[in-house]
């Protein structure tokens, strides 16, 4: 037989899953959940572009609003007989759970492909492990795991194979982002593969047992004490035959492409003596370990486990080596409590029941790898070392230090394993600056155009503006196995020069290793702007220095700040790993491949710029000492509270892998007020403000997304002491005379995103295009601001009772409370945030779905919301995406609780505290900010006459004493959350009557998983899973709320109309019961300069895509309509609004036909929308009722 | 019977009345609605090379925005099998207008480059159209660049596309030349089959409330034909290509004095705007009844009547004109 050439693909995990699943589909029910997403959005490309299953038909993609309905269409699909797969992670596979038993207990063939997740407990972590498989092993699925790229495609069409001929489902998982996100060259299995792979025979035997009226059956029936238990045995045979018919797939598998699998693969020696057993991508570096241990002569082998469930005693005994005295199992889970995690207690009870071991071998289980920790082989060699202990430590932690429990391995990090002929590059970016992109397209090159194998690991950061990212690349002439980061790079490649300004890039260098920089320097005056410490590394490991002016280069062949080109071609070029000219032929290609389908001008400027790079390459001279005066400075200033100088200062710095579990809060809990710490220094320009042009509206500072821009009015003694250059004007408050007013910048932790700019509506008189700010250059100005912040935060806060808080004027004067998130430049989420905690910050609990907004309010290291000179500020938790609507009614609920026990007690010791000071706390008006003030006073008192009294019957009302203060809860999340996952509970809660707040971002996307289509997408807008355009209207969920005539709903859009979203903010805040804003968000995904948000706002609003609007049921009860319309009708036709947006656009351009169509039927929905809104708001009310 | 025939760039029109480039000209229906109502011909809307450019540039920028930055969204938008980008829309309509009408398709071309003019001259002529009207304008604001450079580029220009197509080849002039009467002798020396006189071009204006400056582009009025009667008088006595007029025609008179003046064609886009597409109808009735009136018995009859060569007085479309109204306000 003529061996079959299949063809070499350099993809990564996902693409190989979502590959093999969509040809072997039909229907497939998806939803966004990092990090299995782009399986979902792969599957939805390739339907949308017509590609075909194995059986020449399109599968069905279908978005669901959860993982939930997912699970439940896949159930429903598979009860209909089509072939049916999904995709999820973490969160998503648990809320799978109650149809994974359904479908399990039905013996319904499927496969769930997941990129496996750390679940959300003390904290969330997108990141991967084993603990969301580990959490459905239960549920009679078969646990199928894939240790690499080529393992996940080779096992998803095992998995669908065995799933059709053994009938039971199987969650097929690989290791989230070391695997699903790794790019490596694998051999593609071709169509006639999947052919021979799947049988027939099985896809229709399967379909004959779907519910089909023409010959009815019954499925789910009810069973009673007498049947359910035999019933629930009768599945038993199909599990019993399970593991055989993997194995057989494997066998076929092996048979067609050469690569042998088995249920347990053993790697080693065959008389090892010590064996690791895990499963998962740390088998590779376990894989390594225990070959280079060889090679010493140490006996010594590991277990690959690969499936899991149906787990098979008998095959996982008969896979070790009869000499092994000793096993060490790693898990990649944490079950706390229990008595060992799951795959040591399998281990344990298979050696038991199916071991045939003269002397049974020792077992010790341990744990790895938690949130894709590292896991190297030198882990695996400490574990190893451990078993060869006379007691080795049991119940044991590799890879991080506990000195808590004292359960840590230590290891060697100088053990390596690292082949010197594989070339190991390391990359430092900017995100966005295309080095990614860039270093992807390098490893195709080299895996497609080369005989080398090729690797591709990309670290990203967790802020979404000025992130860094690292990329990891591996190339050689030997398959690559290494599944952990490069430690010992032979090249590094720092893309921006401030990175060396603020931390250690060489540190992954290896001696004699080059370090290719780019620089605004030469190669003549690079040396005496090198940190000291870098310099010293350069001399001490010998490193070959190389600069270009990336910038430079990019921006003379119109590439903006994108140096990817410029860079890509100059690693070629000092790699050597291909001849120049073949390297420029192929990056071209590349080029050609990647950015043609944008236009011939993309593609011919990065061609110049390829053109134009090596020229501009230069190598340093290399004195012959370190002779530079600076050094990096310290990441966290001294000033900082000891939790932030050690224990946030080195996660910023990049350090936090050698925190000891004793630096870490045993509950999550973490102090607010953090951000501040972290000065990021992103801006290449920031606003400076011309107090003579300044008419003191406040808008700039209302608009800033990262609250950098602040207002303040003082005594003009005050400024006395101001730094020179301070800058300050007369204030323009009549109710503020003679006071001094100033508008100050934060520099280090501006974005530079321009909103404030675009807003401000003050021009010079003589110089139109002067504003009252304006951008400038940072780096001239960074001292003298940073001196002036420091100087602007000492002056005293605006006394909050005598602020108009409908003011947007006014408003400017508050204090944010949430302050620098890391949220996107220019982000149309976070003026809202901000802007709450100005208004109520000080009294708020704030409940916050999982989404941008609990990433940039949550993610550590440090977070933004902060509190006032009081200590106090907005309180703040995230529980899930799902549930956030019915988690915060619960805070409600319970705030509400203690403050009622609060008052029953004070009732009942009024006699002790005293009548007075008990009434007054009792009647107290708290609706003003005064009000909430003379409370505050009141408490302070009663807390003061409790401690007098010391007496042990008033302790509890001593612990609850805060609860009879105003505190608002307010319910924050995205669209995602509101329209789609949470939309249910969202409900209940508007139904509850309860005083909840709710804040809905409305992105119109899910936008922190990358823009996939809600149900909040308008229609006509790409987005993902809507990539020929989003086909129905965008869910009015404002018209759904405000049908309970109980809730208070507006609808804002603060770049249209600012007065208007602090009146509705001021309202909600004051209705006693539940409030929903709507608030129009402008994001990364719309697909434009985020600079133009609040004109686009504008847009929305005055073509009525995004009526204004605020619905108060209490005006209802005085008999006035509680309807009301706060924007004109339509002066801007629609297309006028949204052609000016990528989304639009982009189907303009790809798909003409569709576009007319769609814009047509959305103007209409606007048409239509305006005149039931206007129809409503001139009805007449009287008694609470419409009068039409 | 009236004889409205007219010839324009080697083909033969039912009339002297053509559409000019306009957005009118991106609806398949209006081009139905331009035939049904009576056009000869359809110069189709620019296809501008800078705005191809610039939404290739653009489309970039947007698919790269805060890409391979954040572990959760390494992208932001699907990946589309096409994007449309460059002149593939624009080529795609050119073959659905000759899908849609019989009569007479004129691509239009607004360049930049060199290569972008004779790429995309190309491309509309393989897309089907008839002919090619090149739109060039290039606003000159830097001091260094010398007006005989400009006007060499224009001469180089059309020789290059010329020389690349083998369709007709008109170009469309603004009337700002030091020398017109020279600058159209040398692209008709350059291979222009025809003038189209003259293009009318966006002017800023400004804001007063915003302080901002903004395009502004008012319909033509008729008081503008009078430049371009000037012009196609004068140069239909001299120049071997062919000439026609648009901007500021919007009356039966004015298609007849254009004509008379020596024009092939007259062009409409402010007419049509203001008055639909239908009057093409109104026009054709008018000039009908004009020349019956009159007794003309074809528009070829009295094609450049009343050029330069064919007036009593030719001075008074030279300088004399001037001193000529001059002295009649004195008066």
């Amino acid at each position: 037989m003529t061996p079959v050439k299949r063809p070499q693909v350099t993809i990564d995990g996902n693409e190989a899953a979502a590959y093999v699943a969509h040809h072997l589909s039909e229907v497939i029910a998806i939803y966004p959940i990092t990090p299995s997403s782009a399986m979902g959005e792969w599957s939805d490309q390739w339907s949308s572009e017509g590609s075909t299953n194995v059986w020449g038909s399109v599968p069905t993609v279908v978005e669901m609003q959860s993982e939930g309905g997912a699970a439940g269409a896949v159930h429903g699909a598979l009860q209909g007989g089509s072939l049916t797969t999904t995709f999820t992670s973490s969160q998503g596979l648990l809320l799978m759970i109650p149809n994974m038993y359904k479908i399990a207990g039905e013996l319904t063939p499927t496969v769930f492909h997941v990129a496996a997740r750390a679940l959300a407990a003390q904290g969330l972590s997108i990141f991967g492990d084993h603990q969301d498989v580990m959490a459905v092993r239960q549920t009679g699925f078969a646990l199928l795991a894939s240790h690499s790229v080529q393992a996940v495609m080779d096992m998803a069409l095992i998995a669908h194979a065995a799933a059709l001929e053994s009938r039971l489902p199987f969650v097929h998982f690989f290791d989230g982002f070391r695997t699903s996100h790794e790019v490596a060259k694998v051999e593609q299995l071709t169509l006639d593969d999947m052919r021979a792979m799947i049988s027939d025979d099985l896809v229709r035997a399967h379909r004959s047992r779907s519910l089909n009226p023409d010959r009815p059956v019954l499925r789910g029936t009810a069973q009673n004490p007498d049947v359910y238990f035999q019933a629930r045995e009768t599945v038993n045979p199909f599990y019993d035959a399970a593991p055989g018919i993997v194995q057989r797939a494997m066998d076929r598998l092996a048979a067609l492409a050469g690569r042998q699998y088995h249920l347990f693969d053993y790697f080693g020696a065959p008389d090892a003596e010590r064996v690791l057993v895990l499963m998962g991508s740390g088998a590779l570096a376990a894989e390594e370990c225990v070959e280079a241990l060889m090679k010493k002569g140490e006996k010594v082998g590991l277990v690959n486990v690969h499936l899991f469930r149906p787990f098979s005693a008998g095959a996982f005994v008969d896979a070790l080596p009869p000499t092994v005295r000793a096993i060490a199992v790693l898990d990649r889970t944490k079950e706390p409590g229990s008595s060992g995690e799951p795959l040591y207690q399998d281990v344990l009870v298979a050696l038991q029941e199916a071991g045939n071991f003269a002397q049974p071998p020792r077992v010790i289980g341990g744990r790895y790898g938690l949130a894709s920790k590292e896991f190297t082989p030198a882990m695996a060699a400490a574990v190893l070392g451990e078993l060869g202990q006379s007691q080795p430590r049991n119940h044991f932690m590799v890879g991080i230090t506990d000195d808590v429990s004292h359960r840590s391995i230590d290891y060697d990090p100088r053990f390596s394993t690292e082949d010197p002929e594989t070339v190991r590059a390391v990359f430092y970016g900017l995100g966005a600056d295309g080095t990614v992109g860039a270093n992807k397209n390098s490893i195709k090159i080299i895996g497609e155009d080369t005989d080398n194998y090729a690797q591709g690991y990309f670290v990203y950061d967790s802020k979404k503006s000025g992130a860094m990212t690292i990329s990891h690349l591996r190339f050689g002439s030997k398959p690559i196995r290494a599944s952990y980061l490069i430690d010992r790079a032979s090249f590094v490649a720092c893309h921006q020069f401030s990175f060396l300004e603020r931390m250690d890039v060489l540190h992954v260098a290896e001696p004699g290793a080059t370090f290719l920089l780019n620089s605004p320097f030469g190669p003549d005056e690079l040396w005496d702007h090198l940190p000291q410490s870098t310099q010293r590394q350069i001399l001490e490991k010998r490193l070959r220095v190389y600069v270009i002016d990336a910038f430079r280069v990019a921006k003379d062949n119109g590439m903006g700040g994108r140096i990817n080109t410029v860079m890509q071609t100059c690693f070629f070029a000092l790699s050597g790993v291909l001849p120049r000219e073949d390297a420029i032929t192929a990056i071209k290609h590349a080029i050609e491949k990647t950015y043609g389908k944008r236009g011939q001008a993309v593609v011919e400027k990065n061609f110049a710029a390829v053109d134009n790079s090596l020229a501009n390459l230069s190598e340093v001279r290399i004195p012959e000492s370190a002779t530079s005066s600076f050094d990096l400075p310290p990441t966290v200033s001294n000033q900082a509270p000891e939790f932030v100088r050690h224990v946030l200062g080195p996660i910023m710095a990049g350090a936090g892998d050698g925190l000891p579990v004793s630096a870490m809060p045993v509950d999550g809990t973490y102090p607010t007020g953090t951000s501040k710490w972290e000065k990021r220094n992103l801006a290449q320009e920031i606003p400076v403000w011309e107090q003579d042009i300044c008419i003191q509206c406040g808008k700039c500072v209302m608009v800033c997304p990262h609250a950098v821009i602040r207002a303040k009015v003082a005594e003009p003694a005050l400024l006395a002491a101001a730094p020179e250059g301070f800058r300050s004007t007369v204030a323009r408050w009549k109710e503020r005379p003679h006071m001094s007013y100033m508008l100050q910048v934060a520099p280090e932790d501006c974005t530079g995103c321009g909103l404030c700019v675009e807003v401000c509506p003050a021009k010079s008189k003589s110089e139109a295009k002067k504003k009252a700010i304006n951008m400038a250059p940072q780096a001239p100005i960074r001292d003298q601001e940073r001196r002036n912040w420091d100087f602007f935060l000492s002056l005293p806060e605006v006394d909050r009772r005598t602020v108009a808080m409908h003011n947007v004027k006014d408003v400017q004067l508050l204090q944010p409370l949430f302050e620098f998130p890391g949220a996107c430049a220019g982000c149309g989420e976070t003026p809202y945030i901000k802007m709450l905690t100005q208004l109520f910050g000080d009294r708020t609990v704030i409940a916050n779905a999982t989404g941008c907004s609990s990433i940039y309010g949550g993610n550590l290291p440090t977070t933004p919301y902060t509190v006032n000179r009081d200590g106090r500020g907005p309180a703040w938790s995230n529980s899930l995406f799902e549930d956030n609507a019915e988690f915060g009614l619960g805070l409600r609920v319970s705030l509400d609780k203690q403050a009622e026990f609060a008052r029953e007690l004070l009732q009942r010791f009024a006699s002790k505290i005293g009548d007075e000071l008990v009434q007054a706390i009792l009647t107290a008006d708290q609706s003003s900010e005064a009000g909430i003030q003379e409370q505050r006073g009141r408490i302070s008192a009663l807390d003061e006459r409790i401690r007098a009294l010391n007496d042990p019957g008033l302790r509890d009302l001593g612990a609850l004493t805060g609860a009879l203060v105003r505190k608002s809860v307010w319910l924050i999340g995205g669209d995602g959350w509101a329209y789609d996952i949470g939309y249910g509970g969202l409900d209940h809660v508007f139904a509850s009557g309860r005083n909840v707040k709710i804040l809905v971002l409305d992105t119109e996307v899910y936008s922190n998983t990358g823009g996939q289509m809600s149900k909040s997408t308008p229609r006509g807008a790409v987005a993902k899973f809507a990539a020929a355009g989003k086909r129905g209207p965008k869910k009015d969920l404002g018209m759904m709320a405000m049908t309970y005539g109980t809730v208070y709903v507006a609808h804002v859009a603060m770049g249209a109309n600012d007065t208007q979203t602090v009146k509705a903010f001021l309202e909600a805040e004051a209705y006693n019961g539940p409030s929903l804003i709507i608030a129009y968000a402008h994001c990364i995904a719309h697909g434009y300069d985020l600079v133009h948000g609040l004109e686009q706002q504008k847009a929305a609003v005055q073509s009525a895509y995004w009526p204004l609007y605020r619905y108060n049921p209490a005006l209802a009860a005085e008999g006035r309509n509680p309807f009301q319309l706060d924007s004109r009708p339509s002066s801007l036709a629609l297309e006028k609004y949204v052609y000016n947006e990528g989304r639009y656009t982009m189907l303009v351009r790809s798909a003409p036909e569709t576009a007319a169509m769609l814009l047509t039927e959305a103007q209409q929905d606007v048409n239509l929308r305006w005149k039931i809104y206007e129809h409503w708001a001139s009805l007449p009310y009287s008694n609470g009722e419409a009068h039409p | 019977m009236t004889d409205l025939s007219s010839g324009y760039l080697g083909f033969e029109l039912r009339s002297p009345l053509v559409a000019s480039a306009s957005p009118l000209a991106k609806d398949l229906a209006n081009l139905r609605k331009m035939e049904d109502s009576g056009a000869a011909a359809v110069v189709l809307h620019s296809l501008f090379e800078e705005q191809i450019t610039a939404e290739e540039q653009s489309l970039d920028r947007l698919l790269s925005q805060g890409t391979e930055s954040y572990a959760e969204a390494l992208s932001y938008f699907p990946e589309l099998q096409s994007y449309g980008m460059g002149p593939d829309a624009y080529l795609e309509h050119i073959r659905k207008a000759k899908q849609a009408v019989s009569i007479p398709i004129i691509g239009s071309l607004n360049g930049v480059s060199t290569g972008g003019w004779i790429r995309y001259a190309r491309e509309i002529e393989e897309a089907g159209a008839d002919a090619l009207e090149l739109n060039i304008y290039f606003l000159p604001t830097s001091l260094e660049i010398e007006g005989r450079e400009i006007e060499a580029n224009y001469c180089d220009l059309v020789e290059s596309v010329k020389s690349k197509v083998s369709i007709p080849v008109a170009v469309k002039l603004g009337p700002y030349f030091t020398s017109m009467a020279n600058m159209a002798f040398r692209l008709d020396r350059a291979g222009a089959d025809a003038l189209v006189l003259f293009n009318r071009f966006y002017q800023p204006d400004f804001d007063l409330e915003a302080l901002q400056v903004a395009p502004h582009l008012t319909l033509s009025t008729s008081e503008e034909l009078r430049l371009r009667l000037h012009w196609v008088a004068l140069l239909s006595r001299t120049v071997k290509c062919e000439l026609a007029i648009t901007g500021g025609v919007h009356t039966a008179e004015g298609v007849l004095k254009g004509i008379m003046a020596g024009a092939q064609v007259v062009m409409l886009t402010s007419a049509l705007l203001k008055n639909g597409i239908g009057f093409f109808r109104d026009l054709e009735a008018g000039v009908i009844e004009w020349m019956e009136l009159h007794e003309y018995e074809s528009i070829r009859q009295m094609r450049g009547s009343m050029n330069a060569a064919a007036v009593a007085e030719p001075a008074a479309f030279e300088r004399a004109n001037y001193i000529k109204v001059l002295g009649s306000y004195r008066a």
